[in-house]
C-alpha cells in the first residue's frame, strides 16, 4: 500500500495539461450569462477636492447603472490597515491621486460603457500635490530597530573607516500577464459571489463584508485560476471586487469587471520606491563595528499595505551580516501617486539592494575583495541579528556562496573593443513567512478530509498562481497518507467551502500551510489504522506559534521570523560602451532551500524571481508625470522578453528547517533580493562606474561612463 | 469602437475606388498599427470603414524590376527578411526588419504601413531613406526625402494609396537600432548609414526620420569625424517617456562613428 | 464569411472589423487564446494563420476569410492526447501560472515545424513576441529544445 515518496521529485503539475490545452478557466474566460460589463471612472487630478459630479443629459442613462459613493451600504472604506482608502472618493470629498476611483459603470455591452464614460464631466478644485519624498509631510509609519551602540561622532576614532552613501530604488509594475478582474454575481439570500484574479480569497471576503455589510456566508469569495500575482494581487483585488459587488447589487444582475492592459498599468499597485542611506563603520582589518541606516519609502496616496512593507524592509536593511551596532530607522510616506503595494519581495529587495552595494563600497575603500569580506561579515549559526534573533539552525549564507563561486563558469572577458564584461557577487537573506507575530495573529487553519472512496480532500484557501501550490500542498499530504498523488484533490478556493489558511504571500504557503496538510495527513493516517469509524471524516489544524519565537512588536527586538533562506547570485554583465546598454548575460544562482520538495518549481521560482529582478535593475522604468505614470501600456512599460533573458544556472543547496515540512523553507521570493545589487556590481567591474540607483538605464550608464 | 465597416477590395483597381468614395475609410494592412488604435478608441476622426488591403496580390511580392527591387506595400517583413533578392541587394533592409517586433508582428507588419504611418521611430524608414528609396502609389512615384512632411505627416493625398517600394541597387547600407530591450522596442535611436552616396538616416531625433545632410556633406568630403560633430547639428531630439535628448545625442554621434568606422 | 478554427469549418457573421481575439473567445467559446495587452506587445493572444503565428488582437477577423487558423485547443492530437510539445511543457515546468502558455506553444509549434533543432538563440528569437513573466524563459526553453529531432 505504501507507494514511493513524490517528495523531492519534479511531479506533473495538478492543473498542467489544463494549462497546455487551453481549458483552464481564467476569471476573463468564464461565461457568465445575462452578465454586464464594468467601468471604473477615475480622477484626472492628483490632489483636490471634487467639486462637481455631472452625467450629461445627452446620453440615455437609462442604459446604465451608475455606482457612487452614496450606493456604499457598509463603510466606505477599502479594509487592509489604515481605513484611510475610500471604496469610491465623493462628490465634495477629496481625491489623492491620479487615478482613484470616483464612479462606476455597468451597461450590456462595452460600446455603451465607453460612450456613456464620455458623458460624464467630474470637475475639480486641485490642491497643490506632493510627489517628492522629501517634499512629504504625512507619515503613514516608521519604525526603529537598534542593536548595541551606533556612535554618532565617528571622525576621530584612529583605525576606522566611515563609508557612506545613497541610493534609490524605483518603481516597479508586478506585470502579471493576466491582467486584474472580477465577476460579481448576486445570489439569493442578499449573497453575493465574487470569482477573481486573486491570491488571498480571505482579504476580499473582509474586505467585501465591510463594504458591502455582508455576513460571512452573504460573502463568496472564489478564486478562478489566476494568471500570475507576486504581490499585485494580495490586496489589489479587495478594491475590484467591492467595485463589481457595488454594480451587480445596484444592476440586479452579475457585472464582469475586467481591467484592460493599459488601465492596470496606470490605476494598480506597484512596488514602493525609495532612498535607502548607509553610514557604515569599520575596522582597518575589515571588522564591521556599525551600521547606521535610514529608509525612506514612498507609500502613495493612500497607506495599503505600506507599514507591513516597512517593516521588512527595515529588517533586512542590515543584510546578510553580523554587526554588533546597528540603527536603522524607517520611515514611509504620503505622496500624491497612485498607492504602492505588495510585490515579491515586500521592502527586502530595496533594503537588500543598499546592504550589498554596502559592501562592495566598504571592500573598494579598503582594498579587500568584496567577496572575503562577505565571508568575514556574513551570519553564521548562533549569530545573532539586529533584532537580537539567535541564528539557531539553517544558516546557509557560506554554504551558498561556496555553491555559487563553485558553479560559475570562468569569467570571459569581451573581445570586442566598445564592449565590456564584468561580473558581480550578492548575498542575501530572506525571512520565510509572516513577520513576527504575524503567523500567530492569523492561526492559519487547513482541513483534511478522507472521504468514502478512499480518496483525501485538502482544503485550503491558499491559492495556486503558478508558484505550485496545488501540487505541492497535494506531495506533502499523499507522502504523509502513503497513498499515490492521484488519491489527493483540493477543494476550489471558495470562502464557503474551505477555511482561512492566510493569504498566499510571505513565502509561507509550503513552508507554513504545507506543514499543517502534513500534520493533518499524518493524524488522519493515524486515525484510518487505529479506529474502527471509516471516512468520511475531517481534521482541522491551525497554526501555533512555538513557544521559542518571540517577537516584540513595540521595541522591534526578538526572532523577526521563524528561519531565513539565503541565497547568492554571480551576475554576468556586458556593457556597450558607446550606447551604454547593459545586457545580463548569466545568472548563477544558489539557494539553500532547507528541501526542495519539487526541485523543477523550486528552480522555476528562483529563475522567474531573478528575471523579476533583472528587469527591476535595468530596464523597468516608470517615469512620473503629474503624479501619473508616464508608462502605461506594454509599449512603454518593458520587461525583459526571452531574447533578453540571461541564461540561467541554479542550485539547489538542501540545508534543512527543523520546522518546515521535510525541512523546507519558503524561498517564493528571495530571488528578487539578489540580482539588482549582483548587476550593479558587474556593471562597475566591467566599466569602472558605479551607480547609485536602478533601473539602470542606458541613459544613467552612458551619464556616468562619460563623466569618469 | 463603433460598428465600422469591414470592406475587402478584390483588386488593385477597386481598393483605389473604395478609398475615394468611402467616407472615414482607413487602409488596413496588417494592423499592427491600426487595430491597437482602432481598439483603443484613439483614431480621429472616428473611422467608419477598413479597407482591406492585406490580401491583394498587386500589393504583395518581392521582384526585381530593372536594377531595382520592388517590394509589394502589403508584403509582410517575415517575407521580406526571407527573400534572397532582399538578401542580396538590401542586407540593411532584412537587418532592419529584424529588429521590429518580433515574429508575430513581422508576420504582418508591412512597408506600406509603417511609411502611411510616418512614426519618426519606424525602424525601417532610415533604410528607406539611406537607400533613396522610391514610395510607388497608384498614381505615381515619390521619392522618399520628400515623403515625410511633417510628424505623422506624408505627403500622400487624402486618397492616395501606397502599392510599392522600389530600392535602387548596388548600395552598401549599414544598420544599427538602439532599443530598450533585445525585442518588441521602439527606437531611442535608429540609423543607417551609407558611405558612397553619403547618406546618414536616423530615427527617433527628430518629428520625422531624417536625413542628417550636415552630417552628409562632410562624409561626402570624407571627413569622419566632421561628420560625427556635425551630426549632433542635424538633429533635434526630445525628451520622451522612452528617453532623453541628450542621451539621444550622445548615442546619434557614437553609433555614426561605430557605422563609420566598420 | 467563413475560416477553418482547428480544422472546422466555422461561419461568422458579423463587422469583420471586429478583432479576431474577440470572435475566437466571444463567439467560438474558444477562450485558450488570452487577452494580455491589446497591442500587440506580450503575444498571449497569438494563433497561426496559414501556419503563421500572429497576434489575433492585430487581425481583424474578415482578414481569415477562408483561411486556417490553429488555437491552443488545436494543438492536441483528435483523442485528446497532448503533443509532444505539451507534454514537454508540463514535463520541463515550462508553465507556471499558464496565461502565455498557449500562445508560446503556437509559436514554440511554428519554430519547430521549420526548424528541426533549434539552438538555444534560435528558440529565445522564436519566442521573443510571448512575454512570460513566471518563469525567466529557462524551462520554457528547455522545454522546447527538447522537442528537436
Amino acid at each position: 500500500m505504501v507507494s514511493p515518496s513524490p517528495i523531492g521529485q519534479s511531479v506533473p503539475r495538478r492543473e498542467g495539461a489544463a494549462k497546455v490545452t487551453g481549458a483552464a478557466r481564467y476569471t476573463d474566460d468564464l461565461v457568465i450569462p445575462q452578465a454586464w460589463y464594468g467601468k471604473t471612472v477615475r480622477s484626472t487630478v492628483a490632489r483636490g477636492r471634487i467639486r462637481s459630479i455631472s452625467l450629461d443629459s445627452g446620453f440615455d442613462w437609462g442604459r446604465v447603472v451608475v455606482v457612487t459613493a452614496d450606493d456604499i451600504p457598509g463603510e466606505n472604506v477599502v479594509h487592509l490597515i489604515r481605513d484611510d482608502q475610500p471604496v469610491l472618493a465623493r462628490e465634495g470629498g477629496e481625491v489623492r491621486h491620479k487615478e482613484e476611483p470616483i464612479l462606476l459603470l455597468a451597461a450590456a455591452d462595452r460600446v455603451t460603457l465607453d460612450e456613456a464614460a464620455r458623458h460624464i464631466r467630474i470637475e475639480y478644485d486641485s490642491a497643490k500635490p506632493v510627489f517628492e519624498l522629501d517634499e512629504a509631510t504625512e507619515v503613514y509609519s516608521t519604525i526603529e530597530i537598534s542593536k548595541g551602540e551606533v556612535l554618532e561622532d565617528l571622525k576621530d576614532l584612529k583605525d576606522v573607516e566611515v563609508v557612506e552613501r545613497s541610493f534609490k530604488v524605483g518603481l516597479q509594475e508586478q506585470l502579471y500577464i493576466e491582467p486584474q478582474g472580477a465577476i460579481a454575481i448576486p445570489e439569493p439570500g442578499g449573497a453575493i459571489r465574487i470569482i477573481g484574479s486573486l491570491q488571498c480569497p480571505y482579504y476580499v471576503h473582509r474586505a467585501l463584508k465591510r463594504a458591502l455589510k455582508l455576513t460571512d456566508a452573504q460573502a463568496i469569495v472564489v478564486q478562478a485560476e489566476t494568471g500570475g500575482g507576486f504581490g499585485g494581487k494580495e490586496e489589489y483585488p479587495s478594491m475590484v471586487a467591492i467595485h463589481a459587488a457595488l454594480l451587480a447589487r445596484k444592476a440586479g444582475r452579475p457585472v464582469r469587471l475586467i481591467y484592460d492592459r493599459h488601465e492596470d498599468l496606470a490605476a494598480t499597485t506597484k512596488r514602493h520606491p525609495g532612498v535607502i542611506r548607509h553610514r557604515t563603520a569599520v575596522k582597518q582589518d575589515g571588522t564591521l563595528l556599525s551600521q547606521d541606516i535610514e529608509i525612506v519609502l514612498d507609500g502613495g496616496g493612500y497607506c495599503t499595505l505600506t507599514p507591513v512593507v516597512l517593516s521588512r524592509a527595515a529588517i533586512h536593511a542590515g543584510g546578510a551580516y553580523s554587526c554588533p551596532n546597528v540603527r536603522i530607522r524607517a520611515r514611509a510616506v504620503a505622496t500624491n501617486t497612485p498607492p504602492n503595494g505588495a510585490f515579491r519581495g515586500f521592502g527586502a529587495p530595496q533594503s537588500l539592494f543598499a546592504a550589498e552595494l554596502m559592501v562592495e563600497h566598504v571592500a573598494e575603500r579598503l582594498g579587500v575583495s568584496s567577496v572575503d569580506l562577505r565571508r568575514k561579515w556574513m551570519l553564521r549559526l548562533g549569530d545573532t541579528t539586529a533584532t537580537g534573533q539567535v541564528l539557531t539552525e539553517s544558516v546557509g549564507s557560506e554554504l551558498v556562496l561556496d555553491a555559487a563561486l563553485k558553479a560559475v563558469s570562468t569569467f570571459q572577458p569581451s573581445n570586442l573593443p566598445t564592449v565590456r564584461r564584468g561580473r558581480g557577487l550578492s548575498l542575501v537573506l530572506h525571512g520565510s513567512g509572516f513577520t513576527g507575530s504575524g503567523e500567530k495573529k492569523l492561526g492559519g487553519t487547513i482541513g483534511l478530509e478522507a472521504l468514502a472512496d478512499g480518496t483525501f480532500r485538502i482544503l485550503t484557501a491558499s491559492t495556486e498562481i503558478g508558484q505550485g501550490t496545488k501540487t505541492i500542498l497535494c506531495q506533502l499530504a499523499a507522502d504523509a497518507l502513503g497513498v499515490e498523488m492521484d488519491k489527493v484533490v483540493l477543494a476550489p478556493q471558495d470562502t464557503s467551502l474551505v477555511p482561512d489558511s492566510g493569504p498566499t504571500v510571505a513565502s509561507r504557503t509550503a513552508m507554513i500551510v504545507g506543514r499543517l496538510v502534513q500534520e493533518a495527513a499524518i493524524e488522519i493516517k493515524d486515525r484510518l489504522k487505529r479506529e474502527k469509524a471509516p471516512p468520511p471524516f475531517r481534521v482541522q489544524k491551525s497554526y501555533i506559534q512555538p513557544d521559542s519565537l518571540r517577537w516584540d512588536e513595540t521595541t522591534y527586538k526578538g526572532d523577526a521570523y521563524p528561519i531565513y533562506a539565503w541565497a547568492c547570485t554571480i551576475a554576468d554583465v556586458e556593457v556597450d560602451m558607446t550606447t551604454g546598454e547593459v545586457r545580463v548575460t548569466d545568472l548563477v544562482t544558489a539557494v539553500d532551500c532547507g528541501k526542495a520538495l519539487h526541485p523543477v518549481m523550486a528552480e522555476g521560482q528562483i529563475e522567474g524571481g531573478s528575471l523579476q529582478a533583472v528587469g527591476w535593475a535595468t530596464i523597468e522604468e516608470i517615469k512620473m508625470k503629474d503624479g501619473g505614470y508616464q508608462n502605461d501600456r506594454l509599449a512603454t512599460y518593458l520587461i525583459p522578453t526571452a531574447l533578453d533573458a540571461p541564461r540561467m544556472r541554479t542550485i539547489l543547496v538542501e540545508n534543512p528547517y527543523s520546522r518546515g515540512p521535510f525541512g523546507a523553507k519558503g524561498i517564493g521570493e528571495l530571488p528578487m533580493d539578489g540580482p539588482a545589487p549582483a548587476i550593479i556590481a558587474a556593471i562597475h567591474d566591467a566599466t569602472g562606474v558605479w551607480l547609485d540607483e536602478i533601473p539602470a538605464t542606458p541613459e544613467k550608464v552612458l551619464a556616468a561612463c562619460i563623466s569618469r | 469602437m463603433r460598428d465600422v465597416t469591414y470592406l475587402r477590395p478584390t483588386s488593385l483597381k477597386d481598393a483605389v475606388q473604395l478609398y475615394r468614395t468611402t467616407p472615414g475609410c482607413r487602409p488596413l494592412a496588417g494592423g499592427t498599427d491600426l487595430m491597437v488604435m482602432l481598439h483603443a478608441g484613439v483614431l480621429r476622426p472616428e473611422p467608419r470603414a477598413v479597407l482591406d488591403l492585406w490580401s491583394l496580390s498587386e500589393l504583395k511580392g518581392v521582384r526585381v524590376v530593372d536594377s531595382t527591387v520592388e517590394i509589394g506595400a502589403a508584403e509582410s517583413y517575415t517575407t521580406i527578411i526571407r527573400s534572397p533578392d532582399v538578401q542580396r541587394h538590401l542586407a540593411a533592409l532584412a537587418a532592419a526588419a529584424r529588429t521590429i517586433g518580433a515574429a508575430q508582428i513581422q508576420n504582418r507588419g508591412t512597408l506600406g504601413g509603417n511609411l502611411a504611418n510616418a512614426s519618426p521611430a519606424g525602424d525601417t524608414l532610415p533604410v528607406l531613406l539611406a537607400y533613396d528609396a522610391i514610395v510607388v502609389t497608384d498614381r505615381r512615384a515619390i521619392p522618399i526625402d520628400q515623403f515625410f512632411t511633417g510628424y505623422r505627416k506624408t505627403a500622400l493625398e487624402p486618397d492616395e494609396l501606397i502599392t510599392a517600394v522600389r530600392f535602387p541597387f548596388g548600395r552598401q547600407v549599414a544598420f544599427r537600432k538602439v532599443g530598450t530591450r533585445a525585442a518588441q522596442a521602439i527606437s531611442k535611436v535608429v540609423m543607417a548609414v551609407c558611405k558612397s552616396p553619403a547618406r546618414i538616416a536616423i530615427g527617433s531625433v527628430a518629428e520625422v526620420p531624417l536625413r542628417a545632410r550636415r552630417a552628409e556633406a562632410a562624409l561626402e568630403r570624407g571627413d569622419i569625424a566632421g561628420a560625427v560633430s556635425a551630426v549632433a547639428e542635424d538633429i533635434r531630439p526630445i525628451d520622451d517617456v522612452r528617453s532623453t535628448a541628450v542621451y539621444r545625442r550622445v548615442v546619434t554621434q557614437n553609433v555614426l562613428r561605430e557605422l563609420l568606422r566598420a | 464569411m467563413h475560416f477553418t478554427l482547428n480544422g472546422r469549418t466555422v461561419t461568422f457573421e458579423g463587422s469583420g472589423a471586429r478583432r479576431l481575439l474577440d470572435v475566437l473567445r466571444e463567439d467560438l467559446g474558444a477562450t485558450g487564446t488570452k487577452e494580455g495587452c491589446g497591442e500587440g506587445e506580450c503575444g498571449a493572444c497569438s494563433v497561426l494563420v496559414d501556419g503563421e503565428v500572429v497576434d489575433s488582437c492585430l487581425v481583424a477577423v474578415g482578414q481569415v476569410e477562408g483561411r486556417d487558423v490553429v488555437s491552443v485547443e488545436g494543438l492536441a492530437l483528435q483523442d485528446g492526447t497532448l503533443s509532444r510539445l505539451q507534454q514537454a511543457f508540463i514535463e520541463y515546468g515550462a508553465a507556471q501560472c499558464g496565461i502565455c502558455t498557449p500562445g508560446m506553444l503556437l509559436a514554440a509549434h511554428v519554430l519547430l515545424e521549420g526548424t528541426r533543432r533549434p539552438t538555444d538563440a534560435q528558440v529565445r528569437e522564436a519566442l521573443a513576441g510571448n512575454l512570460c513573466r513566471c518563469t525567466g524563459y529557462t524551462k520554457i526553453i528547455e522545454a522546447v529544445m527538447s522537442c528537436g529531432t
